[in-house]
């Protein structure tokens, strides 16, 4: 009984605060321009279904081949710098760089230089994504426990052998995570790419949207387009979530 | 089977591990390595596992030099991989060296027998209390017939009760299979109970201080046997003496 309110309460929490954001737009006459109601919004969306639809279609594969592309690239820059420390001392300034040079700031460069938009969007949602995933794993890569090396040295394993039965299983848990974290910052990227990108070429993601609404002071559409981005994030750390919790399940760490 | 002369070992930071330690073992001896904390007797283990080298001195094997395998180590915690089950973690050893499951599986399901896990195949480490951890961890090392079972103060962090019980079942698997064994205690008990000879080290740089040989009668009442309390008295007295003060 406790246990079904607990998972009831963020709903309802919801619930009651939009009830109360819709009573607060009647009572003050507020107009639609300025704050539009729940009501008002889900007008919005009904009325521009297919269009906020597309974009959110857009932006969420954008963010997922990000993501995508996020997993690839840190786990190989990962295993390069586990593999050698010449490499390590190469590659990890210039990873940190990326990390904290604003993506706004490279975003019209890449969209410029990339001549097919979707890519364009995907290299800057990567640039903003890889690094969580790049330095969990290498955290999780660099923390094998030492015994089992010992052990596997011990039984002449081959450096293959250790990476695939024994490196890359121990820094699972280390990669997950940092994936979760990857995950909403490729939706961030890609929400910053498509401000700087438009609609230009390929289908207008969710951002653009919201911009687009803004011009023209469809404040209704805006918020239907924020809450599309919203659920995006959800579904993407949700979608994490699961995958982490089923792939380390019944395991110790 | 193996025997050390002068060997010593210093680390890259100019800390003296080990001076000068020369001894051999036979084959079938039970070996425990006793000394105080920071005394270098796990390294002098990894010397003979050969996971390091000596700074200077020789370790000679009688039968030549131990092929992957030959020498199954058992570490102070259980190290088992949390990701496999119990039969996953002792077919390690086998698989490492290219052999298939279902043809080692039974030796698998034996040795985790012999070890008093034969129920527990399946089971994940998470699920297994830390004695059983451990009898994993033994049966690990044993699944490859290693000629010299090497352990590193793999009860110390095991309750009293548990410590009896695993260094009973580690007695009688050595009396029943014949394996040598070196193993490192801070215990001057545990040293008494299992070994057939004692090397008592002295810290900072580790030297072997005192050599013991044990002629506690076999028995279940080992534990309690009069030569057995004398055996804990005299070690006892040399590492006061070898104790700086």
């Amino acid at each position: 009984m406790n246990k079904t309110l607990e998972r009831a309460a963020p709903f309802l929490f919801g619930i009651l605060g939009l009830g109360l954001w819709q009573l607060a737009v009647w009572g003050s006459g507020i107009p639609v321009y300025v704050l539009p109601g729940p009501i008002a919004i889900v007008q919005a969306y009904a009325g521009d279904f297919g269009t906020l639809n597309a974009a959110f279609v857009s932006t969420l594969s954008v963010a997922a081949a990000a993501l995508l592309v996020s997993a690839a690239l840190g786990v190989v820059l990962a295993l390069a710098m586990a593999a050698s420390t010449l490499l390590r001392a190469a590659i990890q300034p210039w990873a940190v760089i990326l990390q904290v040079t604003p993506v706004v700031a490279i975003a019209p460069l890449i969209i410029i230089w990339g001549n097919q938009p979707f890519m364009a969007l995907v290299v800057c949602a990567t640039v903003v994504a890889f690094f969580p995933v790049l330095s969990n794993t290498a955290a999780g890569l660099a923390a094998t426990p030492r015994d089992l090396l010992d052990l596997f040295r011990l039984n002449g394993a081959t450096r293959l052998q250790t990476l695939f039965l024994l490196r890359l299983p121990a820094a699972l848990p280390y990669f997950l995570a940092g994936l979760r974290i990857s995950g909403t910052l490729a939706l961030v990227g890609a929400g910053v790419a498509e401000f700087v990108a438009g609609s230009g070429g390929f289908s207008a993601g969710l951002a653009f949207r919201i911009l687009e609404a803004g011009y023209r002071l469809e404040i209704a559409r805006m918020f239907a387009a924020l809450m599309l981005l919203a659920f995006a994030g959800i579904a993407i750390y949700g979608a994490l979530g699961l995958l982490s919790h089923l792939m380390l399940r019944r395991r110790e760490i | 089977m193996m025997s050390l002369a002068g060997v010593s070992k210093t680390f890259p930071n100019g800390t003296m591990a080990l001076e000068d330690i020369s001894t051999s073992i036979a084959r079938g001896e039970f070996i425990a390595l006793l000394g105080p904390s920071g005394c270098g007797k796990s390294t002098l283990l990894r010397l003979m596992a050969r996971l390091e080298a000596p700074s200077a001195g020789a370790i000679a094997w009688a039968e030549g030099q131990p092929k992957a395998g030959e020498i199954g180590f058992v570490f102070q915690d259980a190290t088992l991989m949390p990701w496999a089950s119990a039969a996953e973690n002792v077919f390690l050893p086998l698989k490492l060296r290219g052999q298939a499951r279902t043809a080692a599986m039974p030796e698998v399901k034996a040795v985790l027998a012999q070890v008093g896990l034969g129920d527990f195949a399946g089971a994940k480490p998470a699920s297994l209390s830390g004695g059983m951890k451990m009898r994993v961890s033994i049966a690990r090392a044993l699944v490859s017939k290693p000629k010299l079972l090497l352990m590193d103060e793999p009860f110390a962090a095991l309750d009293e009760f548990t410590r009896h019980k695993l260094q009973e079942d580690l007695r009688s698997l050595w009396r029943q299979s014949g394996k040598t064994v070196v193993f490192v205690t801070h215990s001057i008990y545990e040293a008494a109970f299992l070994a057939t000879r004692i090397l008592v080290m002295s810290p900072r740089p580790g030297r072997i201080a005192a050599e013991i040989r044990s002629s506690v009668a076999e028995g279940a009442e080992r534990r309690t046997a009069a030569d057995y309390i004398e055996l804990v008295k005299e070690v006892s007295g040399i590492l006061r003496a070898v104790m700086p003060a």
